[in-house]
């Protein structure tokens, strides 16, 4: 990690620097890059916008998959409707009980995801040299 | 039912503390921005609860309860869809949506495709989702005032109504942050706390089966409208007298009525269950009255994670009405012969544990949680209707001009409930969230990921799915029944108004292409790019 751009205030208390100016211009392109919308900052802005859909898209499918599949599986097999677990019909416990923590358990994972996205983005961003 | 002594103080106690709360913060609201979206200081925590508080209608508290008395299993997908729509906000909509910056659904029209003309269409459906939600908020409150303490239908609309609309005028949303709050927890504890004496009661009585459903005691019902029962037609004004242990005749208009069936799926069509699960599921993020509670959040960030403690919230609270609808088969099984099976909730307290202190201090704060129900989502609904007229149709946004438009919210609806009595709380619900399902989605989540969106692509897609779904909506409300297949195309349209609207939208804004607004790159930075980079 070379000389951050508070290192340059000029304080008496810092020890005396070489600045090589490529490495200042190199570390502040990418964040101007996305602010003035060059070529590199619009293919940085796209490949962040298709991660996060991609994985918003992949846990969509893990919920119609996981409940959207239900109806399809009652209608295609009765027997689950009436199989009783503690004297609960399946069905009741499925969608009555266990669906709100496997809803929320998907939101954790994508808040979760997605910040650690936008983490990637930011630290690609503003990596210098 | 014997009005319990406790009802009417325990409604007044929730106005009052409804009002004193939105006075207190009423000394806070001061500019427009104030009363639009509470200058946008407000913790997660509080925001969440707030969405939640507004969220969680009549059609939640009573409605949901009624229903799977009524249904069974198959209505379950009501109360998960309605917690599901939070997790398609979070995951297409919550984080760039606050990014962008925009105050309401109309303006983020203008502000992603920079058109007047499609912010007045986005404004129109606003203004008609809102009113067709808050229609049946006034019925509920008119009805349960009915039920609970025997004053007429009329006065109950009026009293919400007038109430609510003087607190939006007066106060704007920041005291309602507070207010809805407030009554999201009132709402839980209201079906939390009686549903473990329920619990007991049902545990005392060697846990009662849930079979056919019998009456539990003799039971003489009078016949008010000529009825088909068990297929025999009994005219109006004769008494039916039933003994403890004969089972509840089928009434015509109440279907589903044997044991077995009730338990396990299958009683609708696949394509009706999965237009129900569409239509919860996109409906949720096109509500005009959600959405602007996006804007209190800080950043796009926060706005996660308030999207994700209120699925947590709605989550908690969806459990209750299942186990009210459940034991309302056991204790209150006449509703299914009366058809006013929305009611089941107010009257299991008394009907399991008797007319005792308990069962009437239990029924008094069911009726409270019910009253705090239809207040805040009647306010929470009319602050975004109110917001968008003051904006875009009565003025240019002025507090003055927000005053006016609240009363102009509030006076129509009101007026439109007390003409019509006859409509089914859900049922209504459930077509506001087929509309929004098929207008606001698509134009929402192209308008975030897909940079070709065009304003003539949304427009033609939010008129073709929004408009087919509010063609649906008007025949089904009007009585108006499509013959054989057709029928359930009508009244659960979401299966193929949603997928119409976003193919419109895609093949209407490829061939418009050259209408991209210039400034969509800067568009898409602004609501992707993460809050730290503070570009």
């Amino acid at each position: 990690m070379g000389g951050g751009p508070e290192g340059q205030g000029g304080g008496r208390n810092f020890p005396r620097q070489r600045i090589v100016l490529r490495e200042i211009a190199r570390q502040r392109s990418a964040t101007q890059d996305l602010a003035e919308q060059t070529k590199v900052g619009d293919a940085l802005l796209r490949g962040l916008i298709r991660a996060q859909l991609a994985l918003a898209l992949r846990l969509s499918i893990v919920v119609g998959v996981g409940l959207g599949g239900l109806p399809l599986l009652f209608s295609i097999a009765p027997p689950i409707g009436r199989t009783t677990l503690w004297g609960i019909n399946l069905p009741w416990l499925l969608l009555g009980v266990l669906a709100y923590p496997f809803l929320f358990v998907v939101g954790y994972a994508y808040v979760k995801l997605a910040e650690q996205n936008e983490r990637d983005f930011t630290a690609l961003v503003r990596r210098d040299s | 039912m014997i009005p319990s002594p406790y009802v009417v103080p325990a409604i007044i106690v929730v106005t009052l503390a409804t009002v004193a709360i939105g006075a207190y913060g009423l000394r806070l609201a001061r500019t427009t921005s104030d009363f639009l979206v509470a200058s946008r200081s407000v913790s997660p925590t509080w925001n969440a609860a707030a969405i939640g508080g507004e969220y969680l209608s009549a059609a939640s508290f009573l409605g949901v309860a009624g229903l799977i008395l009524k249904y069974g299993v198959d209505v379950l997908w009501y109360p998960v869809g309605f917690a599901a729509g939070y997790l398609a906000l979070l995951l297409f909509v919550a984080a760039p949506l606050r990014r962008s910056g925009a105050f309401t659904l109309p303006d983020f029209c203008e502000l992603r495709l920079r058109s007047r003309r499609l912010r007045k269409l986005a404004t129109a459906f606003v203004v008609f989702i809102g009113w067709l939600y808050l229609v049946p908020q006034m019925q509920g409150a008119g009805l349960t005032l009915n039920t609970v303490t025997g004053a007429s239908y009329l006065w109950g609309v009026l009293l919400v109504g007038v109430l609510v609309t003087a607190s939006v005028a007066l106060g704007g949303m920041r005291s309602i942050t507070f207010v809805q709050a407030f009554q999201y927890w009132l709402k839980l504890t209201a079906l939390a706390v009686p549903v473990i004496f329920l619990l007991m009661a049902w545990q005392a009585s060697q846990r009662q089966p849930i079979s056919e459903p019998v009456f539990r005691q003799d039971t003489t019902v009078v016949v008010q409208h000529p009825v088909r029962l068990d297929g025999a037609i009994v005219p109006a004004g004769t008494e039916i007298r039933f003994e403890a242990g004969d089972p509840v005749p089928r009434v015509e208009s109440v279907p589903r009525n044997d044991g077995l069936r009730w338990l396990v799926p299958g009683g609708q069509s696949l394509f009706a269950t999965y237009s129900l699960i569409l239509a919860t599921f996109l409906g949720t993020m096109g509500l005009p009255h959600v959405l602007v509670r996006f804007y209190t959040n800080p950043d796009g960030r926060a706005a996660r994670r308030t999207t994700l403690a209120v699925l947590a919230l709605v989550g908690a609270f969806y459990l209750f009405p299942t186990l009210y609808g459940v034991l309302g088969r056991i204790y209150t099984p006449q509703l299914l012969m009366t058809g006013k099976t929305d009611a089941v909730v107010l009257l299991l307290p008394g009907a399991v544990l008797g007319h005792g202190v308990l069962g009437q201090l239990l029924g008094a704060l069911v009726a409270a949680g019910a009253f705090a129900a239809f207040l805040s989502s009647s306010s929470g609904l009319l602050t975004s209707v109110a917001g968008v007229l003051s904006t875009d149709v009565l003025g240019r946004g002025s507090v003055r001009d927000f005053r006016l438009s609240a009363i102009v919210a509030g006076a129509v609806p009101m007026l439109l409930s007390s003409l019509v009595s006859g409509l089914d709380v859900s049922q209504v619900v459930g077509m506001a969230f087929a509309v929004a399902a098929s207008s606001f989605c698509p134009l929402l989540v192209l308008g975030i990921w897909w940079r070709g969106l065009t304003d003539v692509g949304a427009a033609a897609g939010v008129l073709a799915g929004g408009g087919a779904a509010i063609t649906a909506v008007l025949l089904t409300v009007g009585g108006i029944r499509a013959p054989g297949w057709m029928s359930v195309l009508i009244s659960q349209p979401a299966a193929w108004t949603v997928p119409l609207a976003f193919t419109v939208m895609v093949l209407v804004s490829l061939a418009t292409r050259h209408r991209l607004p210039p400034t969509v790159s800067t568009t898409m930075l602004r609501l992707h790019a993460p809050d730290a980079l503070r570009l």
